[in-house]
């Protein structure tokens, strides 16, 4: 058996049982990592010394019996590059920060430590988490496991194609403006972005702060909530972290959507929409529909804004969050400098790449006095009325749905030098953050060209349970898909 | 001078509020601790930290906000002040712009022509910066970042003042409402209160108010006071030369006695405020106003009058011991438990400041002793047990080191002598050794007793008590 197969619960149940040690799952993802990451280039870092140290140790905990209310126990994981890993390189796919390695662990790493999660390493995405496609990496692209002439998106490109290519059995990832689902979409993998204030920040190396969000990339909707219930809950260190009261997504696994009323904005299926991503994503709403959930089309304002707000806002919090990237504390400096301009200057323009300093750029002059009001203050009001929007939405229906992104994966090369059309790909998941709500990409078929598309469901702030059983009952009508190479590759274990 | 001018000043005063954390982490907030060991990832602003925000703070500047007569921003914000400084390892300061937590206040000052008012146009809450040390020997610049983070508030005022007295009456004002409601020390030197000054001139009579300059860097009352007597000078003279004032920020040398340009308005940097993302908006309830405004102690005015009628005391004293609320609390509570307010008031007064003005820097509120040692030593003295010379030794050890009286004076032998047979021996004896002096006495000299005092004491090593001594030689010549 390829236990690299198995989904991650699947896995944490061998484990338990005793068949399997968490040792053995992490020798057996590292031959597969070592034999496939070259080609695909998920992994800035791999740990596997410490890997096997760790592995030991939580094997001794489940021996013990210590963990028997972690399902994942033991499962080897990984983790996106922008959450800090005490004394592991924590990069952000940035030159800048260069030989950084955090003495601290972000909240969602102590909180995966106490559930006896084994980490295998860091993972690429774009750099600083500004881009869709994984390309804009110090450390270079990504590529897509089902094809690698394609990005696997972004920006946690890394999380979703090594969740694809079985590199990993799950991931965490960070999602801005569709970071999580986009990726999971082009990748033909699971993920969630929580509501916001879900999960704590803490040691999220920020993006834009009041956008960004931590959530699970797996195999699976089952997986992603056993992740969402480990890394979900109130941190007194993110003032932005909300305490409600405990919830149990796993229980929210329930194969039944009846009654379940469901909206799709008109403008979700517009222009600029791939016709096969539209014709999969209404067969998706299709299928709800046979299970017994009511669809309907409605009309959805302000959708044209979403994206020059989200470049407006998450831009100007760049600017301010990136600035402490100096070369005085830690990170890349700039060897040759005459004074502290030069030192700032020269370390600043030598340690970030384009993408990042378009960014900035932008943010920097929206900020600006004579500027404030008309850019930034005006984002702020049309994200409030994307909020209203919502709300009013949510006053008819339980969820929306609609495609994650308007194309399957793009080549490689194609996008990098268009911005704009890059940023217009982000249509359907900016308004998701803008508005603090939850949001999943699942997978729903695959394009003619072999390439896998998602459909995006998008609840009200704290319905994840909604999400979640409303996924795994679609889910549940999805033929089962896996990238060509492994289909080859076990001769025919595919169903 | 052909025309007469007048100064308009506005300050804009920096207080570190004397919370024991931070403003956004745990970290101390001592004073004087080695080069970063006060500082934790938070305030050192590594990267995925994130702040938040110490309530404690929040009181102490809702409290001095009141105490300032503002009207309070119940739903107040954070703002980021971007800018690039390798003391600011963010490079923002987390500071308020849009809605500071107070607004629109007052302060009363005394002045030669009556009682003033300031006007206060906002209070707002910050974090302070590191410190750069400049390493001559190797020609580096060092890093500490123990201050970043450390709670301020900064107090704006209108440009409501006319002279240095107004300005220096304003900052005594503002010193001693701070340090009345416990939310800061205010010490000038440790940097614990810091003042900018906007000063303009412009011709009497006119309305319209003068390209101002802004100065930094006093680090005194005195350099305040002479740093704006100088900017008053450079303005009019440039103005009288047919020139106009640039409106600048200058740095004041206090040794040199003049102030350099440092950056114009042109050169001003471009702060890029915006709400910080990491940290929601404050809401200070009604009910926390409500308790806040009961929690307010009594102020100077109304403890000194207090004072004056409660205990008698003259009005130019009870100013001199309400000055400082440490000097008021030592001695309402050494008036208590000695029962001698008059007694209690000349030590803090005489003693206590002369010892506070020649072993530390003239600050009363760092004074640190037992107000029961005092009230002690005032009852020994008044029973006998010691004299006033022998007082004041143990006085200045009880200021100095806070020592119980009682064993000071038993193991330095300061008690005076009472057993009367044995002085009474020393008398006779010493009466027997003066005839010359008896007879001067006896001739109706009756100065000539002080010598005989004065002969007295120095037989008993200072041990005895000079008024007993003149009793008991005078009725032994009377006899």
């Amino acid at each position: 058996m390829d236990i690299t197969k198995l989904t991650a619960l699947e896995l944490g149940k061998l484990i338990k049982s005793g068949k399997i040690t968490s040792m053995d799952a992490v020798r057996a993802q590292f031959e597969k990592i070592e034999e496939r990451d070259e080609t695909y280039n998920c992994y800035i870092t791999l740990t596997k010394d410490q890997a096997l140290q760790r592995a030991e140790a939580v094997q001794r905990q489940i021996e013990a019996g210590e963990l028997d209310e972690s399902p994942l126990a033991g499962v080897p994981m990984a983790v996106k590059d922008n959450i800090c890993t005490k004394g592991v390189l924590t990069s952000c796919a940035s030159r800048i920060l260069d030989g950084f390695e955090p003495p601290y662990d972000a909240h969602v790493m102590e909180k995966l430590d106490q559930a006896g999660a084994v980490m295998l390493g860091k993972l690429n995405m774009d750099e600083f988490a500004m881009g869709s496609t994984t390309e804009t990496s110090y450390y270079g692209p990504t590529r897509n496991p089902w094809n690698t002439d394609r990005v696997p998106g972004g920006s946690s490109g890394g999380a979703a194609a090594a969740v694809a290519a079985r590199e990993t059995w799950y991931a965490l990832g960070s999602d801005t403006g569709g970071s999580i689902r986009q990726p999971s979409s082009f990748c033909g993998v699971t993920g969630i972005k929580p509501t916001y204030g879900r999960v704590s920040r803490y040691g999220l190396i920020a993006y834009a702060s009041s956008l960004d969000q931590i959530g699970p990339i797996a195999r699976n909707v089952s997986d992603c909530a056993a992740i969402l219930d480990l890394i979900c809950g109130y941190d007194r260190r993110d003032s932005t972290s909300v305490a409600c009261p405990e919830e149990k997504f796993t229980d929210a696994l329930v194969d039944d959507v009846k009654g379940l009323r469901i909206g799709i904005p008109n403008s979700y299926l517009g222009e600029g929409l791939d016709p096969q991503v539209k014709a999969a994503v209404t067969e998706a709403a299709r299928k709800l529909e046979k299970k017994g959930a009511s669809v309907e089309y409605f009309d959805m304002g302000m959708v044209d804004y979403a994206i020059p707000a989200y470049y407006v806002i998450a831009s100007a919090e760049a600017s301010s969050n990136l600035s402490r990237f100096d070369g005085v504390k830690y990170g890349y400096r700039t060897p040759v400098f005459e004074d502290l301009q030069q030192l700032y200057k020269k370390t600043r323009d030598e340690g970030f790449g384009m993408e990042v300093k378009r960014r900035m750029m932008i943010g920097a002059f929206v900020l600006s006095s004579g500027y404030y009001d008309a850019y930034y203050i005006k984002a702020l009001k049309v994200k409030a009325l994307i909020k209203k929007g919502f709300d009013q939405a949510f006053e008819k229906y339980d969820l929306i749905l609609g495609p994650t992104a308007p194309t399957t994966a793009l080549r490689i090369g194609e996008n990098l030098s268009d911005p704009l059309k890059m940023y217009l790909g982000d249509i359907y998941t900016v308004s998701v953050n803008l508005a603090g709500l939850p949001g999943i990409s699942l997978p729903c078929g695959l394009d003619s060209e072999g390439m896998p598309i998602g459909v995006q469901m998008i609840g009200q702030t704290f319905s994840e349970k909604t999400l979640i059983r409303a996924a795994y009952s679609l889910e549940k009508e999805i033929s089962q898909m896996e990238p060509a190479f492994l289909a080859g590759q076990e001769g025919g274990e595919r169903a | 001078m052909s025309r007469e001018y007048e100064t308009v000043i506005g300050l804009e005063v920096h207080c570190e509020l004397s919370t024991k954390t931070k403003i956004f982490c745990g970290c101390s907030t001592e004073f004087g601790g080695a080069p970063n060991t006060h500082v934790c990832p938070v305030c050192a602003g590594m990267p995925g930290t994130l702040p938040v925000l110490n309530r404690k703070v929040v009181d102490f500047a809702l409290a001095a906000c009141l105490a300032l007569n503002c009207h309070i921003t119940q739903h107040c914000k954070f703002d980021r002040k971007n800018y690039f400084y390798p003391d600011l390892p963010k490079a923002y300061q987390i500071s308020q712009l849009y809605l500071p937590i107070g607004r629109n206040g007052h302060v009363d000052i005394e002045t030669e022509n009556g009682t003033k008012s300031i006007g206060i146009h906002e209070i707002h809450m910050e974090e302070d910066a590191g410190k750069l040390i400049h390493d001559q020997w190797d020609d580096t610049t060092i890093v500490d970042y123990n201050r970043c983070g450390v709670p301020l508030i900064e107090i704006v005022s209108e440009p409501d003042m006319r002279s240095a007295d107004e300005v220096i009456a304003y900052l005594e004002k503002l010193r001693r409402t701070l340090q009345y409601l416990g939310v800061s020390d205010c010490r000038m030197q440790e940097g614990s209160i810091r003042a900018d000054i906007n000063l303009s001139v412009r011709p009497v009579g006119e309305e319209k108010l003068g390209t101002r300059t802004e100065m930094k860097n006093m680090n005194s009352f005195k350099a305040i006071a002479r740093a704006i007597a100088a900017e008053t000078d450079r303005q009019i003279e440039v103005i009288e030369d047919g020139g106009s004032v640039t409106q600048e920020t200058r740095r004041w040398d206090d040794n040199k006695g003049a102030s350099y340009a440092m950056r114009s308005k042109e050169d001003a940097q471009d702060y890029r405020y915006f709400p910080d993302p990491d940290l929601p908006p404050v809401f200070i309830s009604d009910e926390w106003i409500e308790k806040t405004k009961d929690a307010q102690p009594e102020f100077r005015e109304e403890k000194c009058a207090r004072f004056v009628s409660q205990y008698s005391l003259p009005e130019k004293d009870a100013l001199l011991l309400t000055d400082s609320v440490r000097m008021a609390d030592l001695f309402e509570e050494t008036a208590k438990i000695s029962k001698k307010p008059r007694e209690a008031a000349n030590w803090l007064m005489v003693e206590a400041m002369r010892l506070v003005k020649e072993q530390g820097d003239g600050d009363a509120s760092k004074m640190d002793f037992s107000p029961a040692h005092l009230a002690r030593l005032i009852d020994l003295l008044g029973q006998g047990t010691i004299n006033r010379a022998g007082a004041r030794e143990v006085f200045e050890h009880i200021f100095a080191e806070d020592v119980d009286p009682d064993s000071y004076i038993k193991d330095h032998g300061l008690a005076i002598e009472n057993d009367s047979d044995a002085l009474g021996k020393v008398i006779d004896q010493v009466i027997a050794a003066n005839p010359k002096s008896v007879g001067d006495y006896k001739a109706g000299k009756k100065k000539a007793v002080g010598f005989l005092v004065g002969q007295t004491m120095k037989a008993m090593k200072g041990k005895a008590d000079p008024a007993a001594v003149n009793k008991m030689i005078v009725s032994r010549l009377e006899k």
